[in-house]
């Protein structure tokens, strides 16, 4: 009872490689890996994929389907029109070892970078106590199943290996932020690790990264936005926390002194850097009266940086996956206007006169 | 050959783990504490293992929910589960050590599913006398397996602080598969294999070597096991000298996915049974009425009234019959199959729509909602899903010594732990006592071999002509264009297996099978794998098939020697349990290149570990001549305490209180 579909495969290795064309009887009920292991019984017996559970619980079976990173073996045939011609390539952002199976191990080194828990000095074993409420919020990020397609999508490292070294991903800003919310985790510097080191701060809230998770986690909402709103929080700064938004390792902020900057200079770099992207606001009251009695022109300020560009100078909006037929908005898609005043940057001229 | 040969990447270890599922994780961790240098091998990725998709839980007699629970009760029902054929030592150290195994896992950072008083939460599943299993929803495995993994991580960057390098003392060697032990006598020496990113050979040249490889699923072709699944560490245990208990014990699941047929075999979880869900057949009929055994009649339902009552007052109404155990409900769901009232799909009707409201169907079993919706465009809230046995899980494995896991057998220096070692779970396993299994027993291995390795005078040596003979089987398959492709003899041996050594096995049957597993044998001998050496799954399927094909010959071979049913063996031609069977191990071996197969006695449990059970349960497995031993303790022991009191009351008449007491206590010792 089987129809037949028109297959596209890539197929090659790290030399190269092209997308060659196979007609491949479905039946009803499948999905992508079942095309793929009927090819492998079959055609190509030496057709690579990663595979084990068949049943989107290890996430070793991502895979781009018509350029949208997905699990093949949640990826139902029926989603199809009946002529489509299927696409199936590797992942795009990870180099290929043959056919459908990438190099991955980007992910494992930058997990082994990543902080591990710290356990509570004074707890003995089976003396942990913890509220459900407590720990649900970690418990959401610990659904994942490392399946990468959040690393894969990405727009950071992307089309981008050159930011491969100071950007760990979202997947490892969940944990990090799992750990950071987990309640008897001894360590508290999490967030300015996730700033300083794994580079959280190229971030720019474009969530793609949550829409291909297949274990639905809210890796930007839930995860990202808290990282970074408290990141802010701890170094409120209005005149440069725009610009400071995305900058490269290394250039974090507290590294600069500006004192001999001019704050027009600071200024007219501000809206190149600027890539506004915070949701909520933050509500930290020593920021808000910090942002009422305005600026003090002689404190610490830190240098904003330009975001990451690619070879050619210019912004990465390539995005294959990306819902638009634009560039994501450079404050963020979820930021309604006008903002909130605390996250203006203006100060009145007469503002500091009256205190 | 010395050309391959010199190609060879070689390493030195102290301890090699074979497996990084719960057991291999557990057991490096240890013998890493141990301060032995470990590596740990995987064929897929690291954090992938099996484990990763065990759903229910972990059982460990915690007691936070129910505080009668404790050692003793999980000790007991593991026996039962097994149908007292469990290796009582391995089922003791289970029980006593589980709860301080998952306390341990909550310093490496697991987060399991908390009671109101911020205690590990613990949940019931079928066969556990009290709520047992720590979880988090149904996604246990992966939160045990990513901790362990985490753990590794954190050892790792220990390391790198004091050694400058993450690898120093503990390195994962992911998607590389082992097809070799080397020995050196009687000695193990190292272990070979390949990357199977680049077809390069890769030998690890170490005194010790833990097997933790998982189950052997992959033989059937409704499974819910993966393509992992293929009785490697049975395997290579083997072709190293060492033994295999209990192969003809197989659990199938009662109910797997059967429709649509890409997921054929995925599991359907207990809970639905447990929350509801019926059983029905194409006739519409609620069939497990008919197929409660006499042992169970007392304790479940013989009405749907009855029976339904129970969900909402089980201390009046007794068990609906869907919740029999899970060999029971197979062997129904197969009769009824094999009698022309099954689904157009070959399974049967799980039916929760019709008992349940919508909304609490989607909030009691959210992932079973989200599977068969993502997997089968089926919506079970509206329909009935439909379900039939699937291969779930192998009890038998290789044969260890309790404490120390040390493989029996003529090897030395070889270990197991985990699916992969047999004894443990009897003739059934519990749900959930196989991820605190792999806890204990991984422990145990990794410290094991950790103090193996310190006791040997001289490391034993690799001998280059073993790794040569290595070298060239592993090429065989691609040097050949002559024979057949693999996933052909893959598909045949399923059909062999699953047709004539399943759920109901019978004499005639089995000795087919056997005759057809000869025949696969002189076909996969010769088979040829397309393709070059870079990731080329063919290749590797060929190489896992004869690996496959030894352990299907030794449970087809120990199916057909048992003649009685018990837990995961059940005989259509002896259909009943035979407590002189009880007292007999099966033992495998491989003589040259057959199976050979032995009887074994059963090591006699001690008594005070007996004295747990009453009269009326043991009389259910014991033979007479056993439990006329256990009456005469019995008499021997109330006439002791009679003495003894009769004694204390004559000294303290006589002599006062004080020191007679004293005296009677003394004697009695
Ligand atoms: C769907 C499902 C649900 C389950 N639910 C539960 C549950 O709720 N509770 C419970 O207690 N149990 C459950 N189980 C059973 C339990 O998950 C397994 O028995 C257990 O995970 C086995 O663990 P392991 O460490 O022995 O091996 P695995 O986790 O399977 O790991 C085997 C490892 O060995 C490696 N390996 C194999 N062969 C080779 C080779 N030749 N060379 C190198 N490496 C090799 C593999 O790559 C893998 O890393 C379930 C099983 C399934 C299938
Ligand atoms: S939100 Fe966008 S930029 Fe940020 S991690 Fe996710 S995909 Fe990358
Ligand atoms: S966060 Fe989601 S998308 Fe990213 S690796 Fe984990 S499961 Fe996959
Ligand atoms: S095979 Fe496990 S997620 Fe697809």
């Amino acid at each position: 009872m089987g129809t037949k579909r028109q297959f596209r495969i890539w197929r090659g290795d790290a030399d190269g490689g092209d997308l060659q064309d196979y007609t491949v009887e479905v039946n009803e009920g499948e999905v992508v890996l079942d095309v793929i292991h009927r090819l492998q019984a079959t055609e190509a017996p030496d057709l690579a994929c990663r595979w084990n559970c068949k049943a989107g619980k290890c996430g070793s079976c991502s895979m781009e389907i018509n350029g949208m990173p997905k699990l093949g073996c949640m990826a139902r045939m029926s989603t199809f029109e009946e002529n489509e011609t299927i696409t199936v390539t590797p992942l795009r952002t990870f180099p290929v070892i043959r056919d459908l199976v990438t190099d991955v191990s980007f992910n494992y080194e930058k997990a082994r970078e990543t902080p591990a828990f710290a356990p509570p000095a004074d707890l003995a074993p089976g003396d942990y106590r913890m509220q459900q409420v407590d720990v649900e919020r970690s418990q959401e990020f610990r659904k994942c199943i490392e399946c990468f397609l959040c690393q894969t999508v990405c727009h950071v490292i992307r089309d981008h290996d050159e930011n491969k070294p100071a950007f760990s991903g979202p997947r490892y800003f969940i944990r990090a932020a799992e750990l950071d919310m987990h309640p008897l985790d001894a360590k508290s510097d999490r967030k300015e690790y996730a700033q300083s080191e794994q580079g959280l701060g190229f971030c720019n809230i474009t969530k793609c990264c949550t829409e291909v998770c297949p274990e639905h986690i809210k890796i930007t909402d839930n995860g990202i936005i808290p990282m970074k709103e408290r990141v802010v929080d701890r170094r409120y700064d209005p005149l440069v926390w725009l610009g400071s938004k995305i900058f490269r390792r290394g250039q974090v902020p507290q590294t600069f002194v500006t004192s001999e900057h001019s704050p027009g200079a600071v200024r007219s770099h501000a809206p190149s850097g600027g890539t506004h992207s915070h949701a909520g606001g933050s509500h930290d009251v020593k920021s808000e009266t910090q942002a009422q009695q305005g600026v003090n022109w002689h404190r610490e300020v830190p240098k904003p940086t330009a975001p990451a560009v690619d070879a050619s100078g210019r912004l990465p909006l390539t995005e294959l996956t990306f819902d638009r037929a634009a560039a994501p908005s450079p404050f963020g898609d979820d930021v309604t206007f006008p903002l909130p005043p605390e996250h203006l940057n203006f100060a009145h001229p007469e503002q500091d006169e009256k205190h | 050959m010395t050309t391959t040969t010199t190609r060879i990447e070689r390493h030195h270890y102290d301890v090699v783990v074979i497996g990084a599922g719960g057991a291999g994780l557990r057991a490096a961790i240890e013998a890493r504490l141990a301060g032995k240098k470990t590596a740990i091998i995987s064929k897929s990725l690291f954090g992938k293992a099996h484990t990763v998709m065990a759903e229910g839980g972990a059982a460990a007699a915690m007691g936070n929910v129910n505080s009668r629970d404790n050692w003793q009760v999980h000790f007991r029902d593991t026996m039962r589960g097994g149908k007292f054929l469990n290796n009582f030592r391995m089922a003791e150290l289970h029980a006593k050590e589980a709860p301080q195994r998952i306390w341990e896992l909550e310093t490496y950072g697991a987060l399991f599913d908390r009671t109101k008083d911020g205690k590990i939460s613990q949940r019931n599943f079928g066969g556990h006398e009290y709520p047992r299993l720590a979880h988090v929803g149904d996604r246990t495995g992966l939160e045990l397996i990513r901790t362990l993994q985490q753990k590794i991580v954190s050892m790792q960057q220990e390391d790198k602080r004091t050694h400058g390098s993450y690898d120093a003392r503990i390195r994962v060697f992911d998607e590389t598969t082992i097809t070799e032990l080397l020995l050196d006598g009687d000695r193990v020496a190292g272990a070979f294999g390949y990357y199977r990113e680049s077809g390069e050979f890769i030998l690890f040249e170490a005194p010790a070597v833990v097997l933790a490889t998982g189950g052997v699923g992959r033989s059937y072709k409704v499974t819910s096991n993966s393509w992992e699944y293929t009785g490697d560490g049975h395997a290579l245990a083997l072709r190293a000298g060492a033994t295999l208990i209990n192969m003809e014990f197989l659990q199938f699941h009662p109910t797997g996915m059967v429709w649509p047929p890409s997921v054929k075999g995925i599991l359907v979880t207990e809970s639905v049974r447990g929350d509801g869900g019926i059983l029905k057949n194409s006739e519409g009929k609620r069939f497990m009425f008919d197929y409660v055994p006499d042992v169970f009649r007392k304790q479940y339902a013989e009405t749907e009234e009855e029976a339904d009552r129970w969900y909402t007052d089980p201390d009046n109404n007794r068990r609906p019959p869907e919740l029999l155990p899970r060999d029971e409900v197979a062997r129904a769901i197969n009769s009824e199959v094999k009698a022309g009232r099954g689904t157009p799909a070959g399974g049967v009707f799980l039916d929760i729509a019709s008992r349940l409201p919508a909304e609490e169907i989607r909030r009691r079993l959210p992932s079973m909602h989200h599977q068969f919706k993502g997997l089968a465009d089926v919506d079970i809230t509206k329909e009935p899903m439909e379900v039939g046995p699937t291969c779930h899980y192998v009890m038998g494995g290789i044969e260890v010594d309790p404490d120390s896991s040390a493989a029996y057998g003529s090897v030395r220096g070889l270990f197991a732990a985990g699916e992969v070692s047999g004894g443990m779970h009897g003739s059934n396993r519990l749900g959930g006592n196989s991820l605190s299994d792999l806890l204990v027993f991984g422990k145990r291995a990794g410290g094991h071999a950790s103090t193996y390795v310190d006791q040997l005078a001289a490391r034993p040596r690799v001998a280059v002509s073993t790794v040569e003979t290595a070298v060239e089987t592993a090429l065989a398959p691609l040097q050949r264009d002559t024979g057949e492709n693999p996933y052909t003899l893959q598909q045949d041996l399923q059909a062999v297996m699953g047709d004539l050594v399943g759920i109901i096995r019978r004499e005639n049957e089995l000795e087919d099978a056997l005759g057809r597993l000869a025949e696969l044998r002189e076909r996969v001998a010769k088979v040829s794998a397309a393709g070059g050496r870079r990731y080329n799954p063919g290749w590797h399927l060929a190489l896992d098939l004869r690996n496959m094909l030894v352990v299907s010959e030794c449970t087809a071979k120990a199916a057909l020697e048992r003649r009685e049913s018990r837990g995961g063996h059940t005989r259509e031609d002896f259909p009943t349990m035979d407590p002189q069977w009880r007292r007999i191990n099966l033992v495998c071996s491989l003589e040259g290149d057959t199976v050979r197969l032995d009887r074994k006695p059963l090591p006699k449990i001690r008594t005070e570990l007996l004295n747990l059970f009453d009269r009326a349960e043991l009389a259910k497995y014991l033979t007479d001549e056993e439990l006329a031993e256990f009456d005469a303790l019995a008499a021997a022991d109330a006439a002791a305490t009679e003495a003894a009191a009769a004694a204390a009351t004559a000294a303290a008449t006589a002599a006062g209180a004080d020191t007679g007491a004293g005296a009677a206590e003394k004697e009695n010792r």
